[in-house]
């Protein structure tokens, strides 16, 4: 099952601080974060990039992304 | 407006916009801004609140129209980008108290993050005890964040609600329109001047106000944050807010050279005292105060032009802080601190440990 990070609402640091703890916590596999404005989505694609997990998607839904990061 | 990839964003994006407000902000200076003090937003906003009459410290009371255009320019750009949310309601009280923190703690030093930078790109080596501290001070936030500090989750506001901090900026604007300095008088209408101090030293409203919108567009595009500098570098060990402050530095200190502007010393240097410990503890406060409330001045500014009420409430806590300082004679003048600044630090750093220490908590998810 793919494991969700929901960081809407929530200020920097905290939607990068909340998908790198959820990165050490599995290691590998595929995590869905949902952030709701543009620089937490920036913020996230960075930190992602940073860990070598890779971004497999980015939905838009009205106001929130629904970012898909995978590491195998 | 759907947007492509945002340049600004992106790791040169972040340099050049550094490196622009560091080009700027001397160069505001030579237009008579005072002495490395081309942007300040701490004491532009403590300037705010003497023009309002808030603290009647007659050397400091400027309406800065660059504060104005920063709020603008990222309403401006956040408008035009589709990123203007208004949301509020992630703990106000304790953010007003972190901005009131954070003012009082950055006047015993004299001057916001920006200007840590632009003093030592002045020269002024008594800067590099506040650069010391603010990076102490934002450490310090970081431990908070690793133990599950967080104030909690915003919710979506009204548009109209979002608007209210530009149309208040709205407000200002016009007052200061209205109301220009009358030479040789300490008043105009309602607002208050000052004949002489750094209150008195101004560029002219059109290139202040025109810079302001500037920095407040490319500043909204980019995030630029000199907290976050340091916090990211810390937290995470991410380098690209860093890459922008070190840009601002760089650019700031070869314009100063370039303008003649650059006196390296510690004694004597412009609206500046050279307590090693007090420029230091200042900072600390204030480093602390702007982690926990996950952003430096300038960037709750920014914020709060994209509707972010709860940055707002830190800027009025900030602007609230400044009354304070001066009123209770927390603040610091080239002299040295202020008559009660040791009290001031004490008590500020206990209110930010107490925000600290009452928001433990585990974000649910």
């Amino acid at each position: 099952m793919i494991e969700k990070v929901d960081a809407r609402g929530l200020s920097c640091p905290q939607p990068v601080l909340l998908t790198l703890s959820k990165m050490k916590e599995i290691g590998t596999g595929e995590i869905e974060v949902i952030v709701d404005n543009e620089t937490s989505r920036e913020n996230v694609n960075r930190a992602a990039g940073s860990q070598g997990w890779e971004i497999t998607s980015v939905r838009k839904e009205s106001d929130e992304y629904h970012l898909i990061l995978r590491r195998e | 407006m759907e947007r492509g990839k945002n340049f600004y964003a992106t790791s040169k994006g972040i340099v050049v916009v550094g490196a622009v407000i560091g080009l700027l902000a001397p160069l505001l200076q030579k237009f008579g801004n005072p002495g490395n003090m081309g942007i300040c937003v701490a004491c532009f906003e403590r300037d705010i609140a003497g023009a309002l009459g808030l603290h009647r410290a007659d050397l400091v009371q400027y309406l800065r129209p660059e504060i104005l255009g920063f709020v603008l320019g990222s309403f401006m750009a956040s408008s035009l980008f589709g990123e203007f949310k208004p949301r509020g309601g992630s703990a106000p009280l304790a953010r007003f108290m972190l901005g009131l923190c954070a003012m009082i703690g950055a006047l015993v030093f004299l001057g916001c993050p920006w200007r840590v930078l632009l003093r030592l790109a002045g020269g002024d080596g008594n800067a590099l005890f506040g650069l010391a501290g603010l990076i102490a001070g934002v450490f310090a936030g970081t431990l908070f964040f690793r133990a599950g500090y967080n104030l909690g989750r915003t919710t979506k506001q009204t548009y109209g609600l979002g608007l209210l901090m530009p149309l208040i900026i709205v407000g200002f604007l016009a007052l200061r329109i209205v109301f220009p300095q009358i030479p040789g008088e300490p008043k105009s209408g309602v607002l208050f001047y000052s004949l002489k101090g750094p209150g008195s030293q101004y560029a002219p409203l059109a290139i202040s106000l025109g810079v302001g919108l500037f920095v407040g567009i490319i500043a909204q595009r980019s995030r630029f944050c000199i907290m976050g500098a340091f916090r990211d570098l810390i937290l995470f060990r991410h380098w690209h807010l860093l890459s922008g402050a070190l840009a601002l530095f760089a650019a700031a200190w070869v314009t100063n050279i370039l303008l003649g502007q650059f006196h390296p010393g510690f004694v004597g240097e412009p609206v500046a005292h050279t307590s090693e410990f007090w420029n230091f503890s200042g900072m600390f406060v204030a480093g602390l105060a702007f982690a926990l409330a996950g952003g430096c001045p300038g960037r709750q500014l920014f914020l709060s032009g994209e509707g972010d009420g709860d940055a707002a409430v830190f800027v009025l806590g900030m602007i609230t802080g400044a009354a304070v300082a001066h009123n209770f004679g927390l603040a610091s003048s080239p002299a040295g601190i202020g008559p009660h600044g040791a009290a001031g630090v004490m008590v500020t750093l206990a209110i930010c440990i107490y925000v600290g220490f009452t928001n433990l908590r585990m974000t649910e998810n």
